[in-house]
């Protein structure tokens, strides 16, 4: 393990704890979706660190592009029924 | 207070149970026997380049067969409780604001290159990382986008139904096959391994892992299309 890969490592654990308290405590809705995005996306690129190739294409097509995308549809439909 | 205090008191429970898993924490020095065996013997026996799909395909196919059935499961589940939350009033009559340029230019040229994406990386489950779950998770993340752009756009049900219905029916059979011309259920060598690495290898895996592929695309589509087209919400 070379000193380059834990740093890297540990950048990455500290960003998508960052981005999960954003995603907690942020006001902003959207804000919130994109950072829980982005926790997905960092932990998917820590899954290729460890050279897991398989999981971390799960983890991006999941926990990344369906899930966020799923959440920004919802939210269109729940802001849109605000109207009725 | 107390709420918070037993919350915090989890954390930390929670907390010493991983700090006890990180410094008991050693590397194995080698690779324990399932997992010797695996990488020795996959290449010869299996012939897929991939040795996660070999395990995910052949090894452990039931376990596949499972978790494809408890995704099929949620998708029935999903549309058997939306479909109920019905009106007659159709989706049509909802009033939606136009997406913007920007999403409308970017999904009619991106999509179809989303799922082709998605069928690529299923076809090639055997070669290169990736395969049914993650294609079929691509596909409908492409749907997802025509969606987006236009939340009234209705997906034909029957096609989605038939699809999905269809490759699984398929994927039991091969499996079924499996016992009568090779060594057992979901067992690949009924069609030739072949050379290792190259497109048209490892007997029935690009097969049986297109027919997940598109049956997991079918099932995200399905739940996708019940959400949009749902009033309940």
């Amino acid at each position: 393990m070379s000193a380059l890969f834990i740093a890297l490592t540990i950048l990455l654990t500290v960003a998508m704890i960052g981005a999960a308290l954003v995603a907690v405590l942020g006001k902003s809705m959207p804000i919130a979706i994109l950072s829980a995005g982005l926790v997905s996306l960092l932990a998917s690129v820590l899954f290729l660190l460890l050279a897991a190739p398989d999981v971390a294409m799960t983890e991006a097509a999941i926990g990344s592009g369906l899930t966020t995308f799923l959440f920004f549809f919802i939210l269109g439909r729940v802001r849109g029924g605000e109207h009725d | 207070m107390i709420r918070k205090f037993a919350a915090l008191l989890l954390l930390a429970g929670i907390a010493a149970i991983f700090m006890g898993l990180l410094f008991t924490y050693e590397p194995d020095p080698e690779l324990n026997t399932t997992a010797r065996y695996y990488a020795e013997r996959t290449a010869a026996d299996i012939g897929a380049a991939n040795i996660v799909t070999a395990i995910v395909v052949t090894y452990r196919g039931l376990d596949t067969l499972g978790e494809v059935t408890v995704l099929f499961l949620s998708a029935a589940i999903v549309g058997l409780v939306l479909a109920s939350g019905r009106r007659k009033k159709t989706a049509k009559e909802r009033t939606v604001t136009p997406a913007g340029e920007l999403l409308a230019t970017g999904s009619t040229l991106l999509a179809p290159l989303i799922m082709l994406l998605g069928v690529y990386v299923f076809v090639n489950g055997h070669l290169t990382p990736g395969g049914g779950f993650q294609g079929g998770a691509i596909i409908a993340s492409g749907m997802l986008l025509l969606l987006l752009t236009d939340p009234l756009k209705h997906f034909s049900h029957t096609l989605i139904a038939t699809v999905e219905s269809l490759s699984g029916i398929l994927y039991v059979a091969i499996g079924l096959l499996g016992i009568f011309l090779a060594g057992g259920f979901l067992d690949n060598r009924i069609l030739p391994i072949g050379t290792l690495g190259t497109l048209f290898s490892a007997g029935a895996i690009p097969l049986i892992y297109s027919l997940i592929g598109l049956k997991v695309g079918a099932e995200f589509s399905s739940i996708l299309a019940h959400l949009s087209e749902t009033e309940e919400l």
